[in-house]
């Protein structure tokens, strides 16, 4: 029986790649542990090995591939005795392959079993929802282009860098391996090893070597590999960076810009699946910035980078490889501190941040079909909160629920929602409800990772509820 | 067994120290002060112990409030390895007990006392108390009040000196409790790994807080901390203020050559607690008044001014002088007024969002 050969999901977040190169062709005798293609991942090129022995029979994904998905049948290896020239039965389609695994027999290999394919809970919260206002920050008739949020933040980099030689950056594996995920990309390359840092992993360390280099007047731009692990370094960024001017009376400054994936990842479960916004965002002395779009990830983290402020910038993993449109200008920096509706409506508000923006416009959308009509505003930025724009759009819709990927205790949630009882009582028609991750740390199975996760449906019930329908 | 093999074939070894096997520091001399380098030294190190001695008074007043860590004892450290170094151009961080390395950096005592004392004329306008002063000015980057955040902050600024290129070399003292802090180990693997032009200065007084470095530390002998990162230690006397200059000098040739960092133990003593409310019970009064007696390092300057033919009351006058100096800067941090209520919201952030 011939083997399937299927595209393998070769990082937690990958769900298609491209088929960069065919390192072997049909007829060719392969053996465990050949290298037989490379794919390129959301993440990085990788070697992908044979696991089976037998004869290359057919190649069904050529080179160059773009968007193949994960459990596309790639090729066919004919076992010994078989023929590889017979032409393979069940030969899937290529690249709009369904995600699904083919459902052949069970492969004869020693102790290989068909997994049950299990889809992680987050796939629900990077959805495809988009934005229906445009940024009023955008002059009418700038020319679009489609980035990816990955790409915004290296353009955003770039482009300070080239303007100012104070900026550098350092991080682990930000400048040889182009970044753990890629957002340091070419970075290396145009401004070299004095300004592209890798630094041993040592949070704690580097994140004191780059605040002290901003106390000495330059602008470090410190990736942490994710946020998880700035938890080693929280001891700088608090004590050391926020504090700094005020301690000092103002003689003493802190431009630096902490920035790194934060939230929930694919199937990493509770000791890298966390979001910080809370945290962070108590502290005075710190700017918080938690983008959700590519254009405003380029906008703030421009603008983040100019602030003479402590920066924490908060990314989120799943949405770098989601594509958005970002204006075409020589220099686009957005202000910190505002938030932005990105749809409007008039029943009900959906205030939110980072990838919760994306599960808050689905639920809208949903929302929509029902005839309750939902106004979603992105804060962007977590401290300074605007509640102006909150208080306006609560005045005007009368309800609200806030959505946020994130535990429900001392969070974001609970933040607007004392701002919505001390400044906007007297609009409240209804209590503002929450809709967060379940109050447990992210658990690793599938199943309950997908139920510990925020999702539209909830957030829908929860409008509706504040709507008493 | 493994302690057999070892004397075996270590045998030869005690008569003669190996070979180095990688360059190190020259062995330091102790410093040749002119008559008028000493005097200064002296100067400074009296500044630096009757204004100590008058803020233990304030604080007794309950003018001075908070944690409040005295230098007292330790005084020839500060004046001796700061006096190698070029004041605009040199950078230097400490830990909180910091006083002494501000006067030592010729910072002025008025708004160091106002600032102990709260005022608005403090250097920090009064939002830093003893453990929170800084003079960007003078290169003095403080002041920081978590033990161990200096030397990472410190090789922050040794990457700013190299970066700029602009020839300066940092030097971060910390303290033998410090020492056995994890971001001190981060810090010394960048410093060598990058070669940063940085002094680290380890101000041993013999006890974190109350425990003694035997009681805390498996390697006792400080200066070692740094060889498994290939950083040459040196052990100084530290109530010496020549043999500290005479360390500096070392240390701020091979750093500023590009030789990467160099670690520096200085063995001191604090005279009094560690901050104002210890009562010290973990020493006994006679050890400390044996180091006040045998090896104190402004007694020890004075002699060395009496052989070189300093009369008795020219040192007198500048006790007198000094003692006037400090006065002032007293009455000044008590009678200057307290921050504006509305200083409570200032300089949280920089800019306006």
């Amino acid at each position: 029986m011939a083997i399937e050969l299927k595209m393998p999901a070769l990082s937690p977040t990958m769900e298609e790649g491209t088929l960069a190169k065919w390192l072997v062709k049909e007829g060719d005798a392969v053996k465990s542990g050949d290298i037989l293609a490379e794919i390129e991942t959301d993440k990085a090129t990788m070697e992908f090995e044979a696991v089976d022995e037998g004869t290359i029979a057919k190649i069904l994904v050529p080179d160059g591939s773009e968007g193949v998905k994960v459990g596309t049948v790639i090729a066919m290896i004919a076992g010994e005795g078989e023929d590889a020239s017979a032409p393979a039965a069940e030969a899937a389609p290529a690249p709009a392959a369904s995600p699904e695994p083919a459902a052949a027999e069970p492969v004869g290999s020693e102790g290989e079993e068909k997994p049950k394919k299990a889809e992680s809970g987050t796939s629900k919260l990077a959805g495809e929802v988009r934005a229906s206002v445009s940024d009023p920050d955008i002059p009418a008739g700038t020319e679009m282009v489609k980035t990816t949020v990955r790409e915004a933040l290296r353009d955003a980099m770039a482009e300070e860098m080239r303007a100012d030689d104070r900026i550098f950056v350092m991080g682990e594996e930000v400048a040889e391996y182009q970044g753990a995920y890629k957002v340091t990309q070419g970075l290396l390359e145009e401004f070299g090893a004095r300004r592209v840092i890798d630094t041993p992993i040592t949070e704690y360390g580097f994140a004191g070597v780059g605040t002290g280099a901003a106390m000495a007047g330059l602008k470090p731009i410190v990736e942490f590999m994710t946020f998880n692990f700035a938890m080693q370094a929280i001891d700088h960024i608090i004590n050391s960076a926020a504090k700094t001017n005020y301690m000092s009376g103002g003689q003493m400054r802190c431009p630096i810009v902490f920035r790194g994936p934060n939230g929930a990842a694919s199937r990493v479960a509770a000791q890298h699946s966390q979001n910080y916004g809370p945290w962070y965002a108590a502290i005075p002395g710190l700017i918080v910035i938690a983008p959700y779009d590519a254009a405003d990830a380029k906008g703030l983290l421009k603008a983040a980078i100019r602030s003479e402020d402590p920066v924490v910038f908060l990314e989120n993993e799943l949405l770098y490889g989601r594509s958005f449109e970002v204006p075409k200008l020589d220099d686009y920096v957005l202000p910190i501190g505002k938030a932005r509706v990105v749809r409007e409506g008039k029943d009900v508000t959906l205030v939110s941040y980072s990838i919760g923006v994306g599960v808050a416009l689905e639920a809208a959308e949903t929302l929509a079909g029902e005839g309750i009509d939902a106004e979603v505003i992105d804060l962007r930025t977590l401290r300074p909160l605007d509640t102006a724009t909150v208080l306006a759009s609560l005045k005007k819709t009368n309800r609200m629920v806030v959505v946020e990927e994130g535990w429900p205790v001392c969070s974001i949630s609970s933040e607007i929602i004392a701002v919505a009882m001390e400044q906007g009582f007297d609009d409240l028609d209804a209590p503002v409800l929450r809709v967060t991750n379940e109050d447990v740390p992210l658990p690793y199975a599938a199943n309950l990772e997908k139920l510990a996760l925020v999702d539209a449906g909830r957030v829908v019930k929860a409008a509706k509820q504040v709507c008493y329908r | 067994m493994a302690r057999t093999s070892t004397a075996k074939s270590g045998k030869g070894a005690t008569s003669a120290p190996p070979p180095a096997n990688r360059e190190r520091p020259e062995e330091p001399a102790r410093y040749e002060a002119s008559k008028d380098e000493l005097l200064e030294f002296y100067r400074e190190m009296l500044l630096i112990r009757r204004f100590e001695e008058k803020a233990g008074q304030l604080y007794g007043l309950g003018l001075i409030g908070g944690f409040c860590h005295l230098y007292i004892g330790q005084e020839a450290v500060a004046v001796g390895l700061q006096s190698a170094l070029e004041m605009g151009k040199d950078s230097v961080i400490t830990g909180y007990r910091d006083h002494g390395h501000m006067l030592a950096y010729g910072i002025d005592p008025k708004v160091i006392m106002a600032e102990l004392t709260g005022r608005e004329a403090g250097i920090s306008r009064g939002k830093g108390g003893s453990m929170h002063m800084f003079s960007v000015e003078h290169k003095f980057y403080g002041g920081h009040g978590i033990v161990g955040a200096q030397v990472s902050l410190g090789t922050g600024l040794a990457f700013k000196h190299k970066y700029a290129g602009d020839g300066g070399v940092a030097m971060a003292y910390f303290g033998d409790g410090a020492a056995n802090q994890g971001q001190v180990y981060e810090s010394f693997n960048m410093a060598e790994l990058w070669k940063l032009p940085i002094i680290f200065v380890i101000e041993n007084n013999q006890y974190a807080m109350g425990t003694s470095v035997n009681r805390s530390s498996a390697e006792d002998q400080l200066y070692r901390r740094g060889e498994s990162f290939r950083i040459p230690g040196i052990q100084v006397d530290g109530m010496d203020v020549l043999a500290v200059r005479g360390a500096a000098e070392t240390a701020v040739k091979w750093v500023r050559e590009g030789k990467g960092p160099v670690l520096l133990e200085l063995k001191t003593y604090r005279y009094r607690g560690h901050s104002m409310s210890d009562p010290a019970k973990y020493r006994s009064r006679e050890e400390v008044q044996a180091v006040r007696d045998k090896s104190d390092p402004i007694e020890h300057a004075k002699k060395e001014l009496e052989a070189l033919g300093i009369s008795e009351d020219a040192l007198k006058d500048i006790d007198k002088e000094i003692r006037k100096i400090v006065a002032e800067a007293a009455d000044f941090a008590e009678t200057s007024p307290e921050p504006e209520a509305a200083e409570l919201y200032t300089d949280v952030l920089v800019d306006t969002y």
